[in-house]
Order: C-alpha cells, then structure tokens, then sequence
C-alpha cells in the first residue's frame, strides 16, 4: 500500500490549484512596481508543485509506519492541551497552565500520574524563576479573570 | 595582513566579561542539548533565539550566546553517540559505529577525551579557515545582482535537497511549500497587495520564521516522543576513569587533520553540512587506513574522524551563510534567522559595514572552542549525569521554552496557534519522509528570492534571459541543475553503513 504519498501529491496540487485561483486575484496598485508583479512568483511556486505533487502520485515510497489509535489519540490530546494552552496563558497567568500543559505532556510521555504532578509543578515553578529572574522576562504568574 | 587586524578588533569586541560570560553559558547549553537526544542544534537554537531576542541582548552578545550554542552542540552530540549508542543529534551518528564498541569494552573514557580533542581540532581550524576564507567569499560576492543572487538561492534549494533527501520531488516539494509560506503576507515590493491573508489581519505581516522554525523543530520533535512513548532509552554504558590516552590522540592525529580538511569543504559546500562531513571524514579514513577493516569494532580513529570533520563542517557552513546569506545546513539556516531577527543582513556589506559583528563572531568562536575543549575533556562527567533527565521532564519542558520564547516575541495567541500547527505539519512532514530543512530555507529566503527576480526583471525590462546573461550566473544554474540532477545517479552507488536508529530528525 502506497496511499499516504498519493493522498499528499493530491492534497498538493489541490493547493497549488487554490494559490493559482487566489493569486488571480490580487489587487496590484495603480502603479505597477516593474515587470513582474506579485502574481508571478506565487504562481510559478504552484505550478512547480503541480509538478512535484504528480511526481508523487506516479511514483510513491513505500507506507511510512503511521501510529496506531492510541498513539494517534495521545497527540491529538497533546494538541489539544497546546491549543489550550495558547488561549488561557494570558487570562490565566504563567503558573496554573503551564503546571496543567507540563503535567499533561509528561503524563502522555510516561503514562505516571505522580511523577507528572511532579513534573507539571516542578517545571512551572523552576522555568517562572529562570524566566523571571535569570532572564527578566515579564511574566504575569497569575490572574483571575472571573 | 588584515585579517590580523580584523581579529584584534573582533577580540576587543568580544573580551568584555558579559559576553564571554554569555559564550560560556552558551558553550554549557550547547553540549546540554547536543548530548540530549531529542534536542539537536537545529532545534536547540531555534528555540532560544526568541528568548535571546526578548531578553534585549544587542547584536554581538547574541550572536555570541547562539554560535556558542551551536559549536557546543557539536561537541556534546558525541557524549550520548558513545555512552548511549544514540547519536545525540545527526551529525554525532558516525560517532556511534566506533564509539559504542569502544565504550563497551571499558574504554568509555578514552573515547570521550580522543573525540573531544578531535572536535576542538576541528572546530579550532575550521574557525582559521573561516577567517581567511570569508572575507575573500565576500569579495567574490560584489560581483553579485539580483541576477546571480536568484541563481544563488536556486542553487542552495537544488543542492541541499539532492543530497540529503531521498526523493528529489519530496525535497523540491518541502522548498515550494516554504517559498510557499513566505509569500503569505502583504507584498514586501509594492507594500500594498495582500497575498493569501483571507482577511486575517494577522497574517498581514507574513509569519514569523520563528514562529515556523519553532513549530517545525521543536514540536515536531515532543510530538514523536509522545508518539514513541518516550522508550527510555537504551542501557547506557558506564563512565570509568578518566584519564587521557596519550597514544591514541597522536595515532589519530593525522586522522583528524585530514577530516577536519574534508569536513571544512563539505560545511562551505551549499547543502552539504555536517552529517555528510561526517560521513565523508568516517569513509576516506576508514578507506585509508591500514587497520581500515577494524573500522566499526572501536577503532579510536573512527572516533576521530567523524567528530573532527563535523565540527570542522560546521564552521565550515557559516562561510556561505555569513558571505552570501545562504546556508549551508539546518543549523546555519536558523542562526540566518537569528541575524535577521536582529535586523543584519549578510552579504559582502556586512563585512564592511559591520565588521564588529563578523569579527566579534569569529573571536568569539576562537573563545567558545577553548572553553569546550576544557568542558568537554576534564569536566565532561558533569555532561554525563544531565544525560539522565528521563524525556518524560525534557520534552515538556522544551514544550513550554518553545511556547514562552514565542510569546514573549509577541505577546500573541495567535503566533501559538501558528506555531502549534506548524508543529502538527512538522509531524506529518518527517513521517513522510519530505524534509525540514527546505522549509526552514523556502520561509527564510522566499521574499529576498523574489525580490531579486522582480528585481532583475526591473533592470533587464522585463527580458528573462537577464537571468542567464553573465558567467556566474550561468556557472550557479549549471551547478543548480546538476545538483538536483547527480544524486538521482549516485544514491545507487554511495551506499551508506547500516546506522542505528537515530532519535533525533532533524538533519543538520
């Protein structure tokens, strides 16, 4: 089976396809800035990966070894926390997410609740002291937005 | 001679107590993440550059920080090859073949202090090297238009994607979708069109290499530890005494001249870098050699060999990356984003308009290579015990550097979006097999590559064959094309060693 290089061949060319369309669309100014406005060089870029992306469709690799379910699953949760975690950093100060973020990661890593507590509090505090002490980087380390 | 008085002033710039205390923790971070797997120093200098930023310090001292940094990673990717049988980063995975053996049969010690030696000898005259070359590189480089800047990148795209991918449409396809990324923003040569923004404002000044780099590198990285279950890693080997094998060092003495010779040419080579430095060092010496056959059952030269030539690689590799602004490997490529970050371009007038930075910079590498040698031969020990951090603390906390570095550039969630996703993309890349590195290149050369198109396309009136129309130009086309085009004949017949699995991806 060689699907996963097919399936990304395609998904290029279906880019390249939607940059082509996008840049034809693009407003230049009234007064052109030379020869070459600013649709060329995109649009060269897509052409180039048509090529490449139906390379890849004739001529595939072999099947990379893709994660199973529950490694898949394990990502997906530590897409997740990061997500999270760049929304709530803000509102919420350094100290509570960043203990939650760690502790989560180290937990998806080695599957042990204690040692990811330590972990989890154990970054939090001792980055919070490098970051703010060594580095003098201006950290909120909490906030209450409620 | 002028390149005496070029280093008296890069000395005076770089002996100040704050910078050579700044080289010095550098020089410590570096061995740290070369020696720990999972952090290379590709990925170790992309993610301290945002906090280098965000800290304040000015030009030299950061670029005394990274290049220490990054030499120190050259140094430290040896000290796992040979405890742990895992290359600490790519380019140490020569390392491993002689090393290991050596290490098992009781001889840990002496393996660490011969390629500790070696990588200072390497470094040491890669830096020499360095100093007399680049200034006549960036001679050479005014002769360079728009024109011959354009080939220059092709050149750099064509090359670093023939030798170290093994699809050549899959490294072409990893520069597209950089060149790609780099458009995305508003058009940097009339200031005023909006390339594929779709009405996101935050996405009217481009993204940040940074953001892409981190995200690349570093996530990439956490999200294959958590994928592999951080295995923790092999039964490493005991640290005897360590005492310093006198006959050994000046057995391979030769050997490690010779390497750092072959490796210095293939760091200045465009897209060669230190793993085939490396590799080139480990093959010519083990085809040379009269005891060549013990090659691979711990031979202290093919200790020395591949450590000299990689470090003499990567000094090797800031030639062009300080001369004509392109570079040569994945690790040369992010401290190109340092300098740009801190608004320096390099090219020829760098050297005459900054020549505090460039010789600051090599001063400063002649410092960073002393302070290896003593904390890599007496001190290493301390090395070994940092190798214990289990991943399950390492890669949450590279997780949450990578995050805070990132934000403190911009205090955006947005950039952490950004980041996260270029993280995810990371994954999906090297699972492909498509390489990073061409990405990290397409994102930081894309706007100047496009520039001197338009730019030669305003000067020649619209006439494309301007871009064939002088000798160099026409000497770096051939090169490109046959760049791209000889690995496709040669991967068949340079069959590399079989090499243990390697923990880290990210080619340097």
């Amino acid at each position: 089976m060689t699907r996963s290089d097919r399936i990304f061949g395609l998904v290029i060319i279906l880019v390249a396809l939607a940059m082509i369309v996008g840049a034809t669309g693009f407003q230049e100014p009234f007064f052109a800035s030379g020869p070459v406005g600013p649709k060329v060089f995109p649009m060269t870029i897509a052409g180039l990966m048509i090529i490449c992306g139906l390379s890849m469709l004739a001529r595939p690799d072999a099947e990379p070894e893709w994660p199973g379910a529950a490694a898949l699953g394990r990502i997906a949760a530590a897409v997740v926390v990061m997500v999270a975690y760049a929304y709530m950093l803000k509102p919420l100060g350094f100290l509570l997410p960043t203990a939650i973020t760690a502790g989560v990661i180290a937990f998806l890593i080695r599957p042990d609740a204690l040692r990811a507590t330590v972990a989890g509090i154990g970054l939090s505090a001792g980055l919070y002291l490098i970051f703010k002490y060594a580095l003098g980087l201006g950290l909120v380390p909490w906030r209450w937005p409620f | 001679m002028d390149t005496f008085a070029n280093l008296a002033l890069g000395f005076s710039v770089a002996v100040t107590p704050f910078t050579l205390f700044l080289a010095v923790v550098g020089c410590f971070l570096g061995t740290i993440i070369g020696a720990l797997p999972g952090l290379g120093p590709a990925n170790g200098v992309a993610i301290l550059i945002p906090l280098a930023f965000s800290i304040g310090l000015d030009a030299t001292q950061a670029l005394a920080l990274l290049t220490s940094v990054y030499y120190g990673a050259m140094y430290g990717g040896r000290i796992s090859s040979i405890l742990l049988n895992i290359p600490g980063d790519e380019p140490a995975v020569m390392t491993t073949l002689d090393g290991y053996p050596m290490a098992k049969s009781g001889r840990a010690g002496d393996a660490l202090v011969l390629s500790g030696v070696a990588s200072f000898v390497g470094s040491f005259l890669a830096t020499i090297g360095l100093a007399l070359m680049a200034p006549l590189l960036a001679r050479i480089a005014y002769l360079f238009g728009p024109a011959e800047y354009f080939a220059l990148y092709l050149l750099a795209f064509c090359t670093l994607g023939g030798l170290a991918g093994k699809n050549q449409a899959k490294s072409a396809v990893a520069a597209l979708i950089g060149l790609g990324v780099a458009v995305i923003g508003i058009d940097p040569n009339n200031g005023t069109t909006l390339r594929y923004t779709f009405g996101n404002l935050h996405l009217n000044d481009g993204i940040n290499f940074l953001v892409a780099i981190v995200g690349l590198f570093a996530l990439a990285e956490v999200f294959f530890f958590i994928e592999s279950h951080g295995k923790d890693s092999a039964v490493g080997v005991k640290l005897g005494k360590v005492t310093i094998p006198v006959r050994d060092i000046v057995k391979s003495g030769w050997t490690m001249l010779r390497a750092s010779v072959i490796g210095f040419v293939a760091g200045v080579l465009p897209g060669a870098g230190a793993s085939l430095g490396s590799f080139m060092s480990y093959m010519a010496e083990k085809s040379i050699a009269r005891d060549g056959d013990t090659f691979g059952t711990g031979n202290p030269k093919g200790v020395a060999a591949p450590e000299a030539g990689n470090n003499a690689a990567a000094g090797g590799a800031l030639v062009p990356m300080l001369t004509l602004g392109v570079p040569g490997s994945g690790t040369t490529a992010v401290l190109l984003a340092l300098l740009m970050t801190l608004n320096i371009t390099p090219g020829p007038l760098l050297f005459q308009d900054r020549p505090d930075v460039v010789w600051g910079l090599i001063a400063t590498l002649f410092i960073a290579n002393l302070v290896l040698l003593v904390m890599n031969v007496p001190m290493v020990r301390i090395f070994v015990y940092i190798l214990a951090v289990p991943p399950w603390v390492l890669l949450p906390g590279v997780t949450l550097i990578s995050f805070v570095g990132v934000y403190s550039l911009s205090g955006s969630y947005f950039d952490l979006l950004m980041m996260v996703a270029f993280g995810i993309g990371g994954y999906i890349l090297r699972k492909l097999e498509i390489p990073l590195v061409p990405v990290i290149l397409g994102i930081l050369l894309g706007n100047h590559m496009e520039n001197s198109l338009r730019k030669a396309m305003v000067l020649s009136d619209g006439d494309w064959t301007y871009l064939f129309a002088s000798p160099i130009s026409i000497i770096l086309w051939v090169a490109a094309i046959l760049g791209f085009i000889a690995p496709l004949f040669l991967r068949g017949r340079l069959k590399r060693p079989p090499l243990p699995e390697s923990a880290d991806g990210t080619v340097d």
